[in-house]
């Protein structure tokens, strides 16, 4: 089996893996990183979103072996000590969870969203592809459109990334 | 998932040669579609080629147009400053695509090479001509709301779901390929094609070959164009039917998505309406024109009236000034 090494919130981890083992698994089940989620297993969901080379992207749809020496940055690690980052700390004050399983993705996806509006990327929803982006609550839902939530909590959510933004 | 060898070649020459030569390997790109398929069955590769490493990620401007490497990840793609300012068409049609996640994941020659959402294609314990060439057509009389209306045969009713590929064959566009006999350019519009007595093949590449990059021409001064995705949800839902369109001047350019086994290019249509008034009625006879060999089920007879109505929207909304 080959041998793979990742950068997982700032710790360099590496072990074998089979070529069949995704990102996700190998997280999970391989070096113990449990934040990102198993949802649909099928890119449908978002629950296992991390940030990966500072992009938002899903675990599920990637091998591991084809992500060698990756960074990988999980919700796990966006807390500086006992301090959690913004985004994560507007999910607690806006309560944009209920049961929470989706939370450690939709907060990987709210921050990887936010810097690609500080990039100037048009989104579907975006009147002129040459304006600058104002994000407006329209924008917030189309960008988080690959983050399901399904026990009703999406309003919340919305909240808490606008509120995280300012 | 069925056991495969994974390879990172250095050099293209060599990744053809690895897949050219192995009738049961396969390149990854991205792989948002393919690792789909290897978890569900549908795809069976014994090994996997790794292109992503490969420098074919550059967007260039050139004299021509654009020239865009295979691996330029769809987001990046969408919201360069050329494709945003020059060609709203594809970049409003990447944006339309999948989720912000994928899209960064999904790459320009993956999204052309991506396989059809037809739901028996990804459901392994059915029949179906695409994935098991002479096992039978299970959309056929089945669940076909999805399914196409136009140049399907009886083997198969399949559409191909990517955006972007509606807007490049609108646009003109051309794939440069690499394989084992050298380079090619196929135009977009015989890339993929119609399903006839053997679907198993998306696409008139032949085994082994490799997409290095998409080439697209530049748009005649004044051009407005725009894409237009119908779908039963507001975001990250494959197209019911799609529009891409351009006009310029005399010229109409219209191609149609989620209507048939390849990107629809609607030449009768274009035809029709060349020089005259873009108006509802002229629009609405076109499209009745374009649209006299479908067929369709109760399942998807819809999408006649929806492609027509899409199609007149973008159109007189096109002709009333710049988008």
């Amino acid at each position: 089996m080959p041998r793979i090494t990742m950068t997982i919130d700032g710790e360099e981890v590496g072990g074998e893996v089979d070529n069949r083992t995704t990102i996700l698994d190998a997280l999970r089940e391989r070096f113990g990183v449990t934040s990102p989620k198993k949802g649909c297993d099928h890119g449908q969901c978002g629950a296992c979103t991390v940030l990966l080379d500072g992009r938002r992207h899903l675990t599920c749809l990637s091998l591991a072996v084809a992500h060698d020496g990756a960074v990988i940055t999980t919700a796990s690690g966006l807390a500086e000590g006992d301090e959690l980052h913004p985004m994560q700390q507007s999910f607690v004050d806006h309560d944009g969870l209920q049961c929470g399983y989706c939370t450690p993705g939709q907060v990987c996806s709210a921050i990887g969203m936010l810097a690609e509006v500080a990039e100037g990327h048009p989104s579907h929803v975006s009147a002129d592809l040459d304006g600058d982006v104002d994000l407006t609550d329209d924008e917030i839902r189309e960008r988080m459109s690959g983050n399901l939530c399904r026990c009703g909590a999406y309003v919340n959510i919305v909240t808490a990334i606008r509120e995280a933004s300012r | 998932m069925r056991p495969f060898d994974y390879e990172r070649p250095g050099t293209l020459d060599e990744a053809v040669s690895l897949v050219a030569f192995d009738p049961d390997a396969s390149y990854i790109a991205g792989g948002s579609n393919l690792v789909d398929h290897l978890k569900l069955g549908v795809a069976t590769p014994t090994r996997l080629v790794d292109v992503r490493g490969l420098p074919l990620a550059d967007i260039e401007e050139t004299a021509d147009g654009l020239r865009i490497g295979a691996n330029v990840r769809n987001s990046d793609l969408a919201a360069h400053p050329a494709v945003r300012s020059q060609y709203a068409v594809l970049s409003r049609a990447l944006l339309s695509g999948a989720s912000a996640q994928i899209r960064h994941q999904a790459t320009a020659a993956g999204n052309l090479l991506q396989r059809t959402r037809c739901v028996y294609f990804a459901d392994a314990t059915t029949p179906c001509n695409k994935r098991e060439p002479g096992s039978g057509c299970s959309a056929i009389g089945g669940y076909d709301r999805y399914n196409a209306v136009l140049g399907t045969s009886e083997s198969c009713v399949a559409t191909h779901p990517s955006d972007m590929a509606v807007a490049l064959a609108v646009l003109d566009a051309s794939v440069e390929v690499l394989g084992a006999d050298g380079v090619r350019t196929i135009p977009l519009a015989d890339l993929h094609r119609l399903p006839g007595d053997s679907p198993e093949h998306d696409t008139s590449l032949v085994h082994g070959e490799l997409i290095t990059a998409v080439t697209v021409p530049a748009l005649p001064d004044g051009a407005v164009s725009t894409y237009y995705k119908a779908r039963d949800r507001a975001s990250y839902a494959f197209a019911l039917v799609s529009v891409a369109a351009v006009v310029a001047g005399d010229e109409v350019r219209v191609a149609w998505g989620g209507v048939a086994h390849q990107p629809w290019r609607a030449t009768r249509l274009e035809a029709a309406l060349h020089g005259g008034p873009l108006d509802e009625d002229p629009i609405r006879a076109a499209c009745a024109d374009e649209l006299a060999d479908a067929v369709t089920s109760e399942g998807n007879s819809y999408k006649l009236a929806m492609i027509t109505g899409a199609t007149a929207m973008v159109l007189t909304g096109l002709a009333g000034g710049p988008r």
